[in-house]
């Protein structure tokens, strides 16, 4: 069982009213942000299951919003969202799907287009209690949490790939929390995600590169 | 220094001769990440967003966003100082600052989950309103919230704090309990009494079913907080004169935890019984106002 801290009880400090549809939607987001490379000019919410029927009253609208826009969950600012996209210059726009059945019942999808074009399709799912996992990155199914500093690597499914990513981590002394492939098809497109309990430096993401194979790394530290 | 229940934890009371406070403040720092001034300022901290909370709705209340609540606090604390008033100022303000603290919530303000967001004016109500009463310094405030810590910390462990798993009673109820333990610490209580209080507070809320109007976390989760928090005072208050429950809080904590798991779905979280599944619950819910 993880630690159970005084401000795991006594907290988190949180702009209201859920834990689940208000802080956990603007903890997927922000995450999704730190995913995008540039910075983003438009996104597309698709809104799922609970989140779907309660957004408004839960503002989890705004919350998603807000996230985007680089808030953390216990940010004033979230609940002027709307206005502050305006003056940042992020187009917005939510899609209310209350067919689609989802694993999670409190998920969104988060279509980004970055200003030089860059295009991120984000899944996030908030299980209670404001955690988070993003289980799905364009059309792959993946999962981690952003708890720990995340280095994913989109790549082709073929050999010698995840050796060559370990070597670069060993070179760079980083130890691994948690690592795992997933792909869409035998080789496809694949992403390895690697977590790691200390910042994982970004001279790494140059190393990794050298691989003809690999075609895209997103780096979120801790 | 660790405990996993309320028995570990009062053994370590006695044998340390520490309050409950205390031991959960060294359990932090010897088994977590926080260092010793790092706990200081992240109760502090806390403090300060609690007093926001409990302090901007009788200034300035707001609707919720969605459109239920709003102005209650105001109105209670306003009419806790009338002639009319019947609760005694300590009660008054503990209601009325623990539905405060709802309102902000509910019109996405900044608060501090305690446990959850959906619970988060017990705490706070009950003491600040004992700081006012009693002229307590923050220092003796940040005593409680530690000592509440513990009790929430043994209730997340070994029960549950999640109104979708085990109803309100284990979020408005495990508020309660720890709310009635700090007291008891506050008001110089033995840490047997302190649990003593939980036990009786959690026993007093048992059974009570998770059913937010509409699904937002409004009614009836803000008037669940204003009982919640005078539950508290009521079973301080009880432990305190020396009264006992018969039955240990570690035993009252998993009862708390099966009767949650009995508690049938539409009645946790779900918005389809109780208050949520009334025909005007209903058209409340359809009529947009989520």
């Amino acid at each position: 069982m993880n630690f159970l801290s005084i401000f795991d009880v006594i907290g988190p400090n949180m702009i209201g009213p859920s834990s689940s549809h208000t802080a956990g939607a603007v903890s997927m987001a922000l995450l999704a942000r730190k995913m995008c490379p540039e910075p983003i000019r438009k996104v597309t919410f698709t809104l799922y299951g609970s989140f779907a029927k309660t957004y408004h009253g839960h503002g989890t609208d705004r919350a998603l919003l807000g996230g985007i826009l680089g808030f953390h969950t216990d940010d004033p600012r979230i609940r002027d969202a709307f206005e502050l996209a305006k003056e940042f210059g992020v187009e917005y726009e939510y899609i209310i799907d209350e067919e689609t059945i989802t694993d999670h019942p409190n998920t969104a999808d988060m279509a980004i287009t970055g200003v030089n074009g860059y295009e991120l399709s984000v899944r996030g799912e908030s299980i209670g209690g404001g955690k988070i996992k993003i289980v799905r990155i364009n059309s792959i199914d993946v999962e981690f949490t952003g708890e720990y500093s995340t280095l994913i690597v989109k790549q082709l499914d073929l050999p010698g790939i995840v050796a060559h990513i370990t070597q670069c981590l060993s070179n760079q002394n980083v130890n691994i929390a948690f690592m795992r492939l997933f792909r869409e098809d035998k080789g496809a497109a694949a992403y390895t995600v690697v977590e790691s309990d200390e910042p994982i430096p970004e001279s790494i993401l140059e190393e990794i590169k050298q691989n003809p194979h690999v075609q895209e790394l997103m780096l979120i530290q801790m | 220094m660790d405990f996993r229940n309320g028995h570990e934890l009062l053994k370590i009371c006695a044998q340390e001769n520490l309050p409950i406070s205390e031991v959960m403040r060294q359990r932090e720092i010897t088994c977590g990440t926080l260092k010793e001034d790092e706990v200081a300022a992240k109760l502090k901290t806390v403090l300060s967003i609690m007093k926001d909370a409990v302090n901007k709705p009788l200034m300035q209340p707001k609707k919720s966003i969605g459109g239920l609540i709003g102005g209650e606090a105001k109105k209670v604390s306003d009419f806790g100082r009338t002639e009319q008033s019947i609760c005694g100022s300590l009660m008054s303000k503990a209601i009325s600052y623990s539905m405060a603290v709802l309102e902000v919530n509910a019109s996405m303000g900044l608060i501090v989950a305690a446990p959850t967001a959906g619970s988060s004016g017990v705490l706070p109500g009950v003491l600040l309103a004992l700081q006012e009463e009693k002229q307590l310094r923050d220092e003796r405030i940040h005593h409680g919230l530690l000592n509440a810590s513990a009790v929430g910390y043994i209730l997340m462990r070994n029960a549950s704090v999640s109104g979708a798993e085990a109803g309100c009673q284990a979020e408005v109820g495990a508020a309660s309990a720890m709310a009635a333990s700090a007291v008891v610490e506050i008001m110089g209580g033995t840490p047997e009494m302190s649990l003593q209080a939980a036990s009786l507070a959690m026993s007093n809320l048992l059974g009570l079913v998770c059913d937010p109007i509409a699904g937002l976390v409004e009614a009836p989760c803000q008037s669940r907080n204003s009982i919640g928090a005078s539950n508290a005072i009521t079973c301080a208050e009880l432990a305190l004169a020396g009264v006992t429950h018969p039955i240990p809080f570690d035993e009252m904590a998993e009862a708390m935890y099966r009767v949650g798991k009995s508690i049938p779905f539409e009645l946790r979280e779900t918005a389809m019984g109780g208050c949520a599944g009334t025909p005007t619950g209903c058209s409340l819910c359809s009529r947009g106002m989520a």
